[in-house]
Protein backbone atom coordinates (compact mmCIF):
# COMPACT_ATOMS: atom_id res chain seq x y z
CA UNK A 1 0.00 0.00 0.00
CA UNK A 2 1.52 3.35 -0.99
CA UNK A 3 -0.44 6.50 0.09
CA UNK A 4 1.03 9.54 -2.50
CA UNK A 5 0.21 12.68 -0.53
CA UNK A 6 0.53 16.20 -1.98
CA UNK A 7 0.34 19.38 0.51
CA UNK A 8 0.24 23.06 -0.82
CA UNK A 9 -0.93 26.62 0.35
CA UNK A 10 1.05 29.25 0.51
CA UNK A 11 4.94 29.31 2.29
CA UNK A 12 4.05 30.15 5.62
CA UNK A 13 0.91 28.37 6.59
CA UNK A 14 3.05 25.15 8.02
CA UNK A 15 3.05 23.06 4.72
CA UNK A 16 6.70 21.79 5.39
CA UNK A 17 5.91 21.29 8.67
CA UNK A 18 2.66 19.28 8.10
CA UNK A 19 4.11 17.17 5.74
CA UNK A 20 7.49 16.75 8.27
CA UNK A 21 4.86 15.46 11.04
CA UNK A 22 3.01 12.91 8.31
CA UNK A 23 6.51 11.44 6.75
CA UNK A 24 7.40 10.94 10.78
CA UNK A 25 3.64 9.22 11.39
CA UNK A 26 4.81 7.22 8.40
CA UNK A 27 8.22 6.44 10.43
CA UNK A 28 7.07 5.50 13.60
CA UNK A 29 4.58 2.86 11.81
CA UNK A 30 8.41 1.30 10.94
CA UNK A 31 6.64 2.49 6.72
CA UNK A 32 8.72 3.35 4.03
CA UNK A 33 8.93 7.40 4.04
CA UNK A 34 9.92 10.73 1.98
CA UNK A 35 9.33 13.73 1.98
CA UNK A 36 10.21 16.53 -0.34
CA UNK A 37 9.81 20.20 -0.49
CA UNK A 38 9.44 22.36 -3.99
CA UNK A 39 12.62 24.53 -2.69
CA UNK A 40 12.87 27.98 -5.24
CA UNK A 41 13.27 31.71 -4.73
CA UNK A 42 9.90 32.06 -2.59
CA UNK A 43 9.82 32.16 0.92
CA UNK A 44 6.85 33.63 2.96
CA UNK A 45 3.75 34.29 0.78
CA UNK A 46 4.77 32.77 -2.03
CA UNK A 47 3.42 28.72 -3.09
CA UNK A 48 5.01 26.02 -1.76
CA UNK A 49 4.08 22.65 -1.95
CA UNK A 50 5.44 19.38 -0.36
CA UNK A 51 5.35 15.68 -1.75
CA UNK A 52 5.21 12.97 1.29
CA UNK A 53 4.76 9.38 -0.11
CA UNK A 54 4.47 6.76 2.45
CA UNK A 55 4.68 3.27 2.00
CA UNK A 56 5.18 -0.63 2.62
CA UNK A 57 7.85 -0.85 -0.29
CA UNK A 58 10.86 1.43 -1.13
CA UNK A 59 10.03 4.34 -2.83
CA UNK A 60 10.73 5.18 -6.24
CA UNK A 61 10.72 8.63 -7.20
CA UNK A 62 9.90 11.30 -4.00
CA UNK A 63 7.85 13.29 -6.31
CA UNK A 64 4.39 12.99 -5.96
CA UNK A 65 3.05 13.51 -9.61
CA UNK A 66 -0.27 12.09 -9.08
CA UNK A 67 -1.18 12.53 -5.47
CA UNK A 68 -3.72 10.02 -3.56
CA UNK A 69 -4.05 12.99 -1.07
CA UNK A 70 -4.55 15.85 -1.87
CA UNK A 71 -4.46 18.86 0.93
CA UNK A 72 -5.05 22.12 -0.32
CA UNK A 73 -4.34 25.38 1.76
CA UNK A 74 -5.06 27.72 -0.66
CA UNK A 75 -7.13 28.44 -4.49
CA UNK A 76 -4.05 28.61 -6.58
CA UNK A 77 -3.08 25.23 -5.16
CA UNK A 78 -6.38 23.74 -5.64
CA UNK A 79 -6.82 24.64 -9.03
CA UNK A 80 -3.33 23.85 -10.05
CA UNK A 81 -3.52 20.25 -8.34
CA UNK A 82 -7.25 19.16 -8.39
CA UNK A 83 -6.78 17.75 -11.66
CA UNK A 84 -3.41 15.73 -11.08
CA UNK A 85 -5.28 13.78 -8.32
CA UNK A 86 -6.05 10.28 -8.62
CA UNK A 87 -9.57 8.62 -9.54
CA UNK A 88 -11.17 7.76 -5.67
CA UNK A 89 -8.29 9.97 -4.30
CA UNK A 90 -9.07 12.45 -1.71
CA UNK A 91 -8.58 15.62 -1.17
CA UNK A 92 -8.80 18.13 1.76
CA UNK A 93 -9.73 21.60 1.58
CA UNK A 94 -9.15 24.25 3.79
CA UNK A 95 -12.75 26.23 2.89
CA UNK A 96 -11.59 29.37 5.08
CA UNK A 97 -8.94 29.77 2.17
CA UNK A 98 -10.49 28.33 -0.94
CA UNK A 99 -13.34 30.29 -2.31
CA UNK A 100 -13.61 27.47 -4.91
CA UNK A 101 -15.62 24.45 -5.15
CA UNK A 102 -14.24 20.38 -6.52
CA UNK A 103 -16.16 19.89 -9.59
CA UNK A 104 -15.14 16.32 -9.89
CA UNK A 105 -17.00 13.25 -8.84
CA UNK A 106 -14.77 10.31 -8.69
CA UNK A 107 -12.85 11.89 -5.39
CA UNK A 108 -13.56 12.01 -2.59
CA UNK A 109 -13.41 16.18 -1.50
CA UNK A 110 -13.45 17.44 2.82
CA UNK A 111 -14.28 21.19 3.50
CA UNK A 112 -12.80 21.85 6.81
CA UNK A 113 -12.70 26.16 7.49
CA UNK A 114 -9.14 25.22 9.18
CA UNK A 115 -8.06 28.86 9.89
CA UNK A 116 -11.40 29.92 10.96
CA UNK A 117 -11.17 27.15 13.73
CA UNK A 118 -7.80 27.20 14.46
CA UNK A 119 -8.13 31.15 15.27
CA UNK A 120 -11.52 29.96 17.13
CA UNK A 121 -9.94 28.08 19.43
CA UNK A 122 -6.84 30.15 19.79
CA UNK A 123 -4.47 28.06 17.76
CA UNK A 124 -2.94 30.85 15.05
CA UNK A 125 -0.96 28.78 12.81
CA UNK A 126 -2.68 25.34 13.04
CA UNK A 127 -4.93 24.95 10.26
CA UNK A 128 -2.55 22.99 9.02
CA UNK A 129 -2.37 20.60 12.05
CA UNK A 130 -6.27 20.74 12.05
CA UNK A 131 -6.13 19.45 7.90
CA UNK A 132 -3.89 17.08 9.02
CA UNK A 133 -6.73 15.66 11.31
CA UNK A 134 -9.55 15.72 9.10
CA UNK A 135 -6.82 13.26 7.09
CA UNK A 136 -6.38 10.55 9.38
CA UNK A 137 -9.88 10.20 10.34
CA UNK A 138 -10.78 9.75 6.63
CA UNK A 139 -8.28 8.10 5.71
CA UNK A 140 -7.44 6.27 8.95
CA UNK A 141 -3.23 6.26 6.96
CA UNK A 142 -2.11 7.56 10.84
CA UNK A 143 -3.91 6.63 14.17
CA UNK A 144 -4.07 9.50 17.19
CA UNK A 145 -1.79 7.51 18.47
CA UNK A 146 1.10 7.06 16.02
CA UNK A 147 0.69 10.95 15.08
CA UNK A 148 1.32 11.76 18.93
CA UNK A 149 4.51 9.76 18.89
CA UNK A 150 5.59 12.41 15.54
CA UNK A 151 4.75 15.03 17.57
CA UNK A 152 6.89 14.56 20.63
CA UNK A 153 9.81 13.12 17.89
CA UNK A 154 9.60 16.50 16.49
CA UNK A 155 8.26 19.16 18.77
CA UNK A 156 11.74 19.48 21.45
CA UNK A 157 10.79 18.81 24.95
CA UNK A 158 11.24 22.59 26.30
CA UNK A 159 9.18 23.07 23.53
CA UNK A 160 5.93 20.88 25.59
CA UNK A 161 3.33 23.45 24.59
CA UNK A 162 3.58 23.61 21.36
CA UNK A 163 3.19 19.57 21.15
CA UNK A 164 -0.31 20.54 23.47
CA UNK A 165 -1.27 23.04 21.11
CA UNK A 166 -0.73 20.38 18.05
CA UNK A 167 -2.37 17.53 19.81
CA UNK A 168 -5.44 19.84 20.63
CA UNK A 169 -5.38 20.69 17.01
CA UNK A 170 -5.53 17.66 15.04
CA UNK A 171 -8.46 16.82 18.06
CA UNK A 172 -10.23 19.75 16.05
CA UNK A 173 -9.47 18.31 12.81
CA UNK A 174 -10.49 14.71 13.36
CA UNK A 175 -13.78 16.11 15.26
CA UNK A 176 -15.09 18.01 12.70
CA UNK A 177 -17.85 16.92 10.60
CA UNK A 178 -18.56 18.18 7.18
CA UNK B 1 19.59 1.65 15.32
CA UNK B 2 16.96 4.10 15.76
CA UNK B 3 15.73 5.32 12.42
CA UNK B 4 15.62 9.28 11.64
CA UNK B 5 14.56 11.38 9.26
CA UNK B 6 16.88 13.77 7.54
CA UNK B 7 17.44 15.67 4.81
CA UNK B 8 20.10 14.60 2.16
CA UNK B 9 22.27 17.52 2.22
CA UNK B 10 22.41 17.09 6.22
CA UNK B 11 22.79 13.52 6.31
CA UNK B 12 25.65 14.01 3.73
CA UNK B 13 27.27 16.69 6.64
CA UNK B 14 26.51 14.27 9.92
CA UNK B 15 28.39 11.55 7.64
CA UNK B 16 31.59 13.46 7.15
CA UNK B 17 31.82 14.11 10.65
CA UNK B 18 31.32 10.51 11.60
CA UNK B 19 33.99 9.53 9.13
CA UNK B 20 36.56 11.55 10.79
CA UNK B 21 36.24 14.73 8.46
CA UNK B 22 37.91 17.91 10.56
CA UNK B 23 37.44 20.91 8.09
CA UNK B 24 34.81 21.98 6.01
CA UNK B 25 35.68 24.75 3.60
CA UNK B 26 32.89 26.13 1.49
CA UNK B 27 30.75 28.61 0.11
CA UNK B 28 26.85 29.23 0.18
CA UNK B 29 24.90 28.01 -2.54
CA UNK B 30 21.54 26.62 -3.31
CA UNK B 31 20.75 24.08 -3.22
CA UNK B 32 23.73 22.37 -1.55
CA UNK B 33 23.24 25.21 1.75
CA UNK B 34 22.47 23.09 4.25
CA UNK B 35 25.62 20.97 3.96
CA UNK B 36 27.45 24.50 5.49
CA UNK B 37 24.71 25.27 7.84
CA UNK B 38 24.80 22.15 9.40
CA UNK B 39 28.71 21.65 9.80
CA UNK B 40 28.72 25.44 11.77
CA UNK B 41 26.51 24.12 14.01
CA UNK B 42 27.83 20.77 14.04
CA UNK B 43 31.54 20.95 14.22
CA UNK B 44 31.43 23.62 17.39
CA UNK B 45 30.30 20.11 19.54
CA UNK B 46 31.96 17.48 18.02
CA UNK B 47 35.68 19.37 16.79
CA UNK B 48 36.53 20.81 13.83
CA UNK B 49 36.74 23.64 11.67
CA UNK B 50 34.33 24.69 10.08
CA UNK B 51 35.11 28.30 7.49
CA UNK B 52 32.70 29.81 5.12
CA UNK B 53 35.33 31.24 2.73
CA UNK B 54 35.14 34.01 0.25
CA UNK B 55 34.67 32.34 -2.43
CA UNK B 56 34.37 28.72 -3.91
CA UNK B 57 37.93 29.02 -5.33
CA UNK B 58 39.80 29.87 -1.88
CA UNK B 59 37.55 26.89 -0.33
CA UNK B 60 38.70 24.55 -2.34
CA UNK B 61 42.53 25.72 -1.71
CA UNK B 62 42.08 25.65 2.02
CA UNK B 63 41.17 21.70 1.00
CA UNK B 64 44.23 21.36 -0.27
CA UNK B 65 46.22 23.36 2.31
CA UNK B 66 44.14 21.15 5.01
CA UNK B 67 44.36 17.92 3.21
CA UNK B 68 48.45 18.20 2.67
CA UNK B 69 48.65 18.05 6.94
CA UNK B 70 46.74 14.87 6.78
CA UNK B 71 43.41 15.73 7.50
CA UNK B 72 40.39 14.62 6.26
CA UNK B 73 38.95 17.87 4.45
CA UNK B 74 35.73 18.60 2.41
CA UNK B 75 34.36 21.12 0.41
CA UNK B 76 30.48 21.13 -0.89
CA UNK B 77 28.76 22.75 -3.94
CA UNK B 78 26.27 22.86 -6.56
CA UNK B 79 27.66 22.89 -10.35
CA UNK B 80 28.44 26.36 -11.00
CA UNK B 81 30.38 26.64 -7.81
CA UNK B 82 32.32 23.38 -8.43
CA UNK B 83 33.49 24.35 -11.90
CA UNK B 84 35.09 27.53 -9.72
CA UNK B 85 36.51 25.14 -7.92
CA UNK B 86 37.90 22.89 -11.06
CA UNK B 87 41.34 24.55 -10.96
CA UNK B 88 41.90 23.89 -7.30
CA UNK B 89 40.63 20.17 -7.85
CA UNK B 90 43.60 19.78 -10.52
CA UNK B 91 46.28 21.09 -8.18
CA UNK B 92 45.16 18.52 -5.67
CA UNK B 93 45.27 15.50 -7.76
CA UNK B 94 48.42 16.85 -9.37
CA UNK B 95 49.43 16.85 -5.46
CA UNK B 96 48.11 13.17 -4.70
CA UNK B 97 45.82 14.53 -1.77
CA UNK B 98 42.91 12.87 -0.76
CA UNK B 99 39.76 14.84 -0.09
CA UNK B 100 36.08 14.73 -0.33
CA UNK B 101 34.35 16.89 -2.57
CA UNK B 102 30.88 16.92 -2.88
CA UNK B 103 28.28 18.53 -5.75
CA UNK B 104 24.56 18.96 -5.69
CA UNK B 105 23.76 19.42 -8.92
CA UNK B 106 21.46 22.31 -10.43
CA UNK B 107 20.47 22.94 -13.92
CA UNK B 108 22.99 25.17 -16.38
CA UNK B 109 24.91 25.84 -18.08
CA UNK B 110 25.61 29.33 -16.76
CA UNK B 111 23.85 30.27 -13.57
CA UNK B 112 21.35 27.74 -14.40
CA UNK B 113 19.00 27.47 -12.42
CA UNK B 114 18.38 25.91 -9.30
CA UNK B 115 16.94 22.66 -9.65
CA UNK B 116 17.99 18.83 -10.05
CA UNK B 117 20.04 18.30 -12.87
CA UNK B 118 22.46 15.43 -13.78
CA UNK B 119 24.32 17.44 -16.33
CA UNK B 120 27.75 17.43 -14.70
CA UNK B 121 28.59 14.12 -15.45
CA UNK B 122 31.09 14.94 -18.27
CA UNK B 123 32.78 17.40 -15.91
CA UNK B 124 32.90 14.90 -12.96
CA UNK B 125 34.23 11.95 -14.92
CA UNK B 126 36.18 13.74 -17.77
CA UNK B 127 37.45 16.76 -17.70
CA UNK B 128 37.19 18.21 -13.77
CA UNK B 129 40.02 20.57 -14.51
CA UNK B 130 43.19 20.44 -16.94
CA UNK B 131 45.53 17.76 -17.09
CA UNK B 132 45.70 13.68 -16.82
CA UNK B 133 43.49 12.82 -14.51
CA UNK B 134 40.60 11.54 -12.30
CA UNK B 135 38.48 11.45 -9.55
CA UNK B 136 36.38 9.00 -7.93
CA UNK B 137 33.16 9.67 -8.65
CA UNK B 138 30.10 8.24 -6.32
CA UNK B 139 26.16 8.32 -7.52
CA UNK B 140 24.31 7.28 -4.53
CA UNK B 141 20.40 7.51 -5.00
CA UNK B 142 19.10 7.58 -1.34
CA UNK B 143 19.80 9.47 1.41
CA UNK B 144 20.69 6.09 3.37
CA UNK B 145 23.28 5.58 0.60
CA UNK B 146 24.90 8.81 0.33
CA UNK B 147 25.67 8.34 4.52
CA UNK B 148 27.23 5.31 3.49
CA UNK B 149 29.14 6.53 0.59
CA UNK B 150 30.79 9.70 2.56
CA UNK B 151 32.69 7.37 4.45
CA UNK B 152 34.03 5.05 1.39
CA UNK B 153 34.54 8.24 -0.17
CA UNK B 154 37.16 9.69 2.32
CA UNK B 155 38.71 5.61 3.06
CA UNK B 156 38.95 5.08 -1.07
CA UNK B 157 40.25 8.95 -1.24
CA UNK B 158 43.08 8.09 1.84
CA UNK B 159 43.81 4.94 0.40
CA UNK B 160 44.93 5.95 -2.87
CA UNK B 161 45.79 9.60 -2.56
CA UNK B 162 42.98 11.80 -4.73
CA UNK B 163 40.20 13.37 -4.43
CA UNK B 164 36.70 11.82 -4.50
CA UNK B 165 33.16 13.25 -5.50
CA UNK B 166 30.18 12.78 -4.63
CA UNK B 167 27.54 13.23 -7.24
CA UNK B 168 24.21 14.23 -5.52
CA UNK B 169 21.31 16.34 -7.07
CA UNK B 170 18.89 18.79 -6.11
CA UNK B 171 16.31 16.14 -5.46
CA UNK B 172 19.06 14.05 -3.19
CA UNK B 173 19.92 16.89 -1.77
CA UNK B 174 16.44 18.20 -0.47
CA UNK B 175 14.13 15.68 0.01
CA UNK B 176 14.15 13.52 3.59
CA UNK B 177 14.16 9.91 3.97
CA UNK B 178 15.10 7.63 6.77
CA UNK B 179 18.27 7.61 7.65
CA UNK B 180 20.49 5.40 10.36
CA UNK B 181 24.63 5.91 10.81
CA UNK B 182 26.98 3.27 11.44
CA UNK B 183 28.64 3.72 15.08
CA UNK B 184 32.03 4.49 14.33
CA UNK B 185 32.68 5.05 10.52
CA UNK B 186 36.02 6.89 10.89
CA UNK B 187 39.05 4.36 9.87
CA UNK B 188 42.77 5.88 11.32
CA UNK B 189 44.96 5.80 8.46
CA UNK B 190 48.26 6.49 8.32
CA UNK B 191 49.93 9.05 6.40
CA UNK B 192 54.08 9.33 6.41
CA UNK B 193 53.76 11.92 3.14
CA UNK B 194 51.69 14.61 5.19
CA UNK B 195 53.46 18.02 5.68
CA UNK B 196 52.26 18.19 9.64
CA UNK B 197 55.26 19.17 11.45
CA UNK B 198 57.86 16.89 12.95
CA UNK B 199 60.41 18.92 14.98
CA UNK B 200 63.28 17.75 12.62
CA UNK B 201 62.93 14.22 13.77
CA UNK B 202 63.22 13.25 9.36
CA UNK B 203 63.52 14.73 6.59
CA UNK B 204 60.47 17.47 5.60
CA UNK B 205 57.54 16.49 3.47
CA UNK B 206 56.84 18.10 0.17
CA UNK B 207 53.38 18.86 -1.30
CA UNK B 208 53.78 20.16 -5.13
CA UNK B 209 52.02 19.79 -8.21
CA UNK B 210 55.12 20.95 -10.39
CA UNK B 211 57.33 19.35 -12.50
CA UNK B 212 59.46 21.27 -14.95
CA UNK B 213 61.34 18.19 -16.01
CA UNK B 214 58.69 16.24 -18.75
CA UNK B 215 60.12 13.04 -17.72
CA UNK B 216 59.61 13.38 -14.09
CA UNK B 217 56.48 14.64 -14.60
CA UNK B 218 55.22 11.65 -16.97
CA UNK B 219 56.31 8.92 -14.65
CA UNK B 220 54.52 11.01 -11.91
CA UNK B 221 51.37 11.06 -14.20
CA UNK B 222 52.32 7.01 -14.92
CA UNK B 223 52.21 6.27 -11.55
CA UNK B 224 49.26 8.22 -10.70
CA UNK B 225 47.45 5.97 -13.91
CA UNK B 226 48.91 2.62 -12.35
CA UNK B 227 47.08 3.41 -8.89
CA UNK B 228 43.62 4.22 -11.16
CA UNK B 229 43.60 0.72 -13.52
CA UNK B 230 43.90 -0.94 -9.96
CA UNK B 231 40.75 1.32 -8.68
CA UNK B 232 38.90 0.23 -12.04
CA UNK B 233 39.50 -3.38 -11.44
CA UNK B 234 38.52 -3.34 -7.78
CA UNK B 235 35.92 -0.63 -7.00
CA UNK B 236 33.58 -0.18 -9.94
CA UNK B 237 29.65 -0.73 -8.83
CA UNK B 238 26.61 -1.19 -10.18
CA UNK B 239 23.23 -2.19 -8.79
CA UNK B 240 21.82 -4.68 -11.05
CA UNK B 241 17.85 -4.70 -10.89
CA UNK B 242 15.72 -7.53 -12.61
CA UNK B 243 17.94 -7.71 -15.42
CA UNK B 244 18.61 -11.24 -15.54
CA UNK B 245 15.95 -12.11 -17.89
CA UNK B 246 15.24 -8.45 -19.07
CA UNK B 247 15.22 -7.61 -23.13
CA UNK B 248 14.70 -3.82 -22.23
CA UNK B 249 17.32 -2.04 -19.79
CA UNK B 250 17.16 0.93 -18.27
CA UNK B 251 20.23 2.59 -17.24
CA UNK B 252 20.63 5.33 -15.20
CA UNK B 253 22.11 6.66 -11.85
CA UNK B 254 21.06 8.85 -8.39
CA UNK B 255 17.82 10.17 -8.55
CA UNK B 256 16.70 9.50 -12.05
CA UNK B 257 17.09 5.60 -11.54
CA UNK B 258 14.53 6.43 -8.59
CA UNK B 259 12.51 7.10 -11.16
CA UNK B 260 13.35 4.46 -14.01
CA UNK B 261 12.92 1.82 -10.89
CA UNK B 262 9.46 2.81 -10.19
CA UNK B 263 8.67 2.57 -14.22
CA UNK B 264 10.72 -0.88 -14.23
CA UNK B 265 8.30 -1.69 -11.99
CA UNK B 266 5.18 -0.56 -14.12
CA UNK B 267 6.65 -2.48 -16.97
CA UNK B 268 7.08 -5.88 -15.40
CA UNK B 269 3.07 -5.32 -14.08
CA UNK B 270 2.32 -5.19 -17.57
CA UNK B 271 4.66 -8.16 -18.67
CA UNK B 272 7.42 -6.60 -19.86
CA UNK B 273 10.44 -8.04 -19.54
CA UNK B 274 12.40 -4.73 -17.98
CA UNK B 275 15.39 -4.06 -15.30
CA UNK B 276 17.30 -1.23 -14.39
CA UNK B 277 21.45 -0.85 -14.21
CA UNK B 278 22.33 1.45 -12.32
CA UNK B 279 25.84 2.51 -12.00
CA UNK B 280 27.05 3.60 -8.43
CA UNK B 281 30.08 4.83 -9.36
CA UNK B 282 30.06 6.58 -12.31
CA UNK B 283 34.33 6.83 -12.47
CA UNK B 284 35.42 4.12 -12.18
CA UNK B 285 32.48 3.04 -14.64
CA UNK B 286 31.00 -0.25 -14.03
CA UNK B 287 31.70 -1.92 -17.45
CA UNK B 288 31.11 -5.08 -16.16
CA UNK B 289 28.33 -4.60 -14.52
CA UNK B 290 27.24 -3.34 -17.49
CA UNK B 291 27.65 -5.98 -19.63
CA UNK B 292 26.53 -8.80 -17.29
CA UNK B 293 22.97 -6.85 -16.66
CA UNK B 294 22.36 -6.44 -20.24
CA UNK B 295 23.59 -9.82 -21.80
CA UNK B 296 19.74 -11.12 -22.66
CA UNK B 297 18.83 -7.30 -23.86
CA UNK B 298 18.32 -6.38 -27.32
CA UNK B 299 17.96 -2.57 -26.43
CA UNK B 300 19.47 -0.60 -23.50
CA UNK B 301 17.54 3.07 -22.75
CA UNK B 302 20.19 5.52 -21.04
CA UNK B 303 17.93 7.99 -18.98
CA UNK B 304 19.97 11.07 -17.39
CA UNK B 305 18.61 14.75 -16.40
CA UNK B 306 20.74 16.23 -19.53
CA UNK B 307 20.83 15.79 -22.88
CA UNK B 308 22.86 12.62 -22.65
CA UNK B 309 26.31 12.57 -20.94
CA UNK B 310 26.63 9.14 -20.17
CA UNK B 311 25.28 7.43 -22.34
CA UNK B 312 28.92 7.61 -24.56
CA UNK B 313 30.17 5.64 -21.37
CA UNK B 314 27.52 2.74 -21.93
CA UNK B 315 28.23 2.90 -25.54
CA UNK B 316 31.56 2.23 -24.55
CA UNK B 317 31.23 -0.39 -21.83
CA UNK B 318 29.07 -2.94 -24.21
CA UNK B 319 31.33 -2.20 -26.78
CA UNK B 320 28.03 -0.35 -29.15
CA UNK B 321 27.59 -4.26 -29.40
CA UNK B 322 23.76 -2.88 -28.76
CA UNK B 323 21.55 -0.60 -29.61
CA UNK B 324 21.46 2.08 -26.98
CA UNK B 325 18.74 4.54 -26.84
CA UNK B 326 18.18 8.14 -24.65
CA UNK B 327 15.79 9.52 -23.00
CA UNK B 328 16.46 12.46 -21.03
CA UNK B 329 14.70 15.61 -19.39
CA UNK B 330 17.05 18.81 -18.64
CA UNK B 331 17.38 22.09 -17.13
CA UNK B 332 15.30 20.77 -13.65
CA UNK B 333 13.13 19.02 -15.32
CA UNK B 334 12.30 15.72 -13.15
CA UNK B 335 11.82 12.71 -15.66
CA UNK B 336 8.21 10.88 -14.95
CA UNK B 337 8.09 7.30 -14.18
CA UNK B 338 5.24 7.23 -17.00
CA UNK B 339 7.45 8.86 -19.32
CA UNK B 340 9.99 6.51 -18.97
CA UNK B 341 7.33 3.81 -19.01
CA UNK B 342 6.68 5.02 -22.56
CA UNK B 343 10.29 4.45 -23.92
CA UNK B 344 10.40 1.10 -22.39
CA UNK B 345 7.36 0.17 -24.04
CA UNK B 346 8.48 1.56 -27.69
CA UNK B 347 11.60 -0.51 -27.16
CA UNK B 348 9.88 -3.62 -26.18
CA UNK B 349 7.35 -3.68 -28.21
CA UNK B 350 9.38 -5.23 -31.70
CA UNK B 351 12.05 -2.69 -30.87
CA UNK B 352 15.20 -3.15 -32.56
CA UNK B 353 14.03 -6.60 -34.36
Amino acid sequence: MTHDILLAGFGGQGILFAGKILAYSGLMDEKEVSWLPSYGPEMRGGTCNCSVCISDDPIGSPLVLEPSILIAMNTPSLEKFVNSVKPDGVIIVDSTMVDIKVERTDVKTFYVPATQLASDNGLPGGANIILLGKLFKETGIVSAETFKKAIEKVVPAKKASLAANNLKAVQIGMDFNG
Amino acid sequence: MERNLMKGNEALAEAAIRAGCKCFFGYPITPQTEISAYLAKRFKQAGGVFLQAESEIAAINMVLGAASTGVRAMTSSSSPGISLKSEGISYIAGSDLPCVIINVQRGGPGLGGIQPSQADYWQATKALGHGDFQLLVFAPNSVQEMVDTVTKAFDLADEYRMPAMILADGLLGQMMEPVTFPEISAKPVEKPWAANGHGNKREHNIINSLYLQPDVLEKSVKDRFERYAEIKEKHAEAELYMTEDAEVVVTAYGATARVAKSAVNMAREQGIKAGLIRPITLWPFPVKQMNEGSKNAHTLICVEMSMGQMIDDVKLAINCSKPVEFFGRTGGVIPKPSEILEQIKKYAKGGNQ
